[in-house]
């Protein structure tokens, strides 16, 4: 189970890399292995303002859907449209070309809230 | 919780790295790889399930066809030695204890019902015996694998002497196996063709280890189990059918024999005929690939609720989403439109006849 050092985490599985105001977001190797077979992505809308917390993207796999809550508040500024066709990059590089969202960050505090790697690898080794 | 059971291939499964879960009071492989690969493979080539969590119930003595007859929908009277049939247990309202099957054997009859109504199947046929019937359970020595997929036939019989092309569909047969008596039979649950294979829980093991050795052959996990037989429209006991459903509604007449002399559920059963069903199950395909029909989703017509889904999943074959459900008689004719409430939304579908993958190798 992948848990790269440069991200943080939330307990509901999605990641967050930060690069300046800007939050890249995503769902983390365990969620995607625990959905598995990922066949749809309903991704938010770009301009869209979203409170931490608020569902930003649906996940449908074969068997299951999830719900993708956004770790940070701010606006959305790109959707990752490579998605809309091919919703399986989730599954094979989740962390990378998997990514769903960006959010231009209204607080770049929340993220000291947020899970580092130690943390969120202690968590889903306890699930 | 009762501590999970586990099958006699369970240590087969954790070493191949399967997701395991807990299904029906066993610790179940889920997934070996993925849920859409093994469904592809099992279409193609050949699927291994380990389905030793079904249950066996073995009934004999001089009464046992009668009381078959009297548990049972399906008229097992019909059925000749070695030949198998689909069948249900009905409750006296005509709604269903159980689905199963019936195989008649040399001097008994084997029912082979799902894993989460053992102990509860065991209880109501218990509750019924007559005089001059035995009842066992040997759901917990029985193992039991499915070998399912258009190359099944021409790999089992590498280990197998017996002509395999002599087995009908819903024939069984007492076969040598690695040097050991077992049964099996040409039934399944994929849609594609197949055998099951019975034996005891040691020498199901062998079977397992022998068949994986094959190129052709590969483990398949209940995720794909479940997408394969909704493919084909078959019922799942808890989604699709149950104490609340009857047999007719749920499309299970042809299995519901109301001119044999008596069964449990008989009576219900007339009445619900003569005043003409409610609702019946449908299936349907969405037109939307985002629009996944599940479990509990609403089924609506012109913003009327008429019913609501019992199965649902994205067809790996078909590439679309695909659901069972009930809905009103009204609405119930192949190509009416429909609507299912996802997340809010409206999502089209269409009423179509089954089975949705109209390409499966299962022999007819």
């Amino acid at each position: 189970m992948k848990v790269p050092e440069e991200l943080k985490y939330t307990e509901e599985h999605e990641w967050v890399k930060v690069e300046g105001d800007i939050a890249i977001v995503g769902i983390t190797d365990f969620a995607q292995n625990e959905l598995s077979d990922i066949v749809y992505v309903e991704l938010p809308e770009v301009g869209k303002n979203i409170k931490k917390g608020d569902v930003i993207a649906t996940v449908e796999a074969v068997k299951t859907v999830a719900d993708v809550y956004s770790p940070v508040s701010g606006e959305i500024i790109e959707v990752n449209e490579k998605l809309k066709d091919e919703p399986s990059i989730i599954n094979n590089d989740p962390y990378g070309e998997g990514w769903i969202a960006k959010v231009k960050m209204e607080n770049p505090e929340e993220i000291n809230a947020l899970l580092d790697h130690a943390a969120y690898k202690k968590l889903v080794e306890e699930e | 919780m009762p501590e999970l059971r586990r099958t006699p291939l369970y240590e087969y499964h954790k070493q191949l790295g399967a997701k395991i879960v807990p299904f029906a009071g066993f610790e179940m492989p889920i997934q070996f790889t993925s849920i859409v690969e093994e469904h592809r493979w099992t279409r193609e080539n050949v699927g291994m399930f380990d389905v030793s969590h079904m249950g066996e119930i073995i009934i004999r003595g001089p009464k046992a066809l009668d009381f078959v007859y009297y548990i049972t929908s399906n008229d097992p009277s019909k059925l000749e030695v070695m030949q198998v049939q689909y069948s249900a247990l009905p409750t006296e309202k005509g709604t269903v204890v159980d689905d199963l099957l019936v195989y008649r054997l040399e001097d008994h009859f084997m029912l082979v019902v799902n894993a989460a109504n053992i102990e509860k199947d065991y209880n109501w046929i218990l509750s019924h015996k007559l005089e001059g019937v035995e009842i066992e359970n040997k759901s917990y020595e029985i193992g039991e694998i499915a070998f399912q997929g258009p190359k099944a036939e021409e790999v089992l019989q590498r280990i197998v002497e017996d002509d395999l092309s002599q087995i009908s569909y819903y024939w069984a047969k007492r076969v040598k196996i690695l040097s050991k008596e077992m049964l099996i039979s040409r039934t399944g649950y994929t849609g594609e063709d197949g055998f099951e294979i019975y034996a005891d829980n040691e020498t199901i093991k062998d079977i397992w280890g022998k068949l994986m050795e094959f190129d052709e052959v590969k483990p398949v996990g209940l995720g794909a189990r479940d997408t394969l037989r909704l493919e084909m429209g078959y019922c799942l006991y808890g989604n699709d059918i149950d104490e609340t459903t009857n047999l007719l509604e749920a499309g299970l007449k042809w299995i519901t024999k109301l001119d044999k002399e008596d069964f449990i559920g008989k009576e219900a059963l007339l009445r619900i005929q003569e005043k003409g069903l409610k609702r019946k199950r449908v299936g349907f395909v969405m037109r939307e690939k985002r629009a996944i029909p599940r479990p509990h989703l609403k089924i609506y017509k012109d913003g009327e609720e008429i019913g609501y889904v019992t199965s649902g999943t994205f067809s790996p074959s078909l590439s679309i989403g695909i659901g069972m459900g009930y809905v009103k008689k009204e609405y119930s004719k192949k190509e009416t439109e429909i609507d299912v409430e996802i997340r809010g939304k409206f999502e089209k579908g269409e009423i179509v006849r089954l089975p949705f993958y109209k390409e499966g190798t299962v022999r007819k």
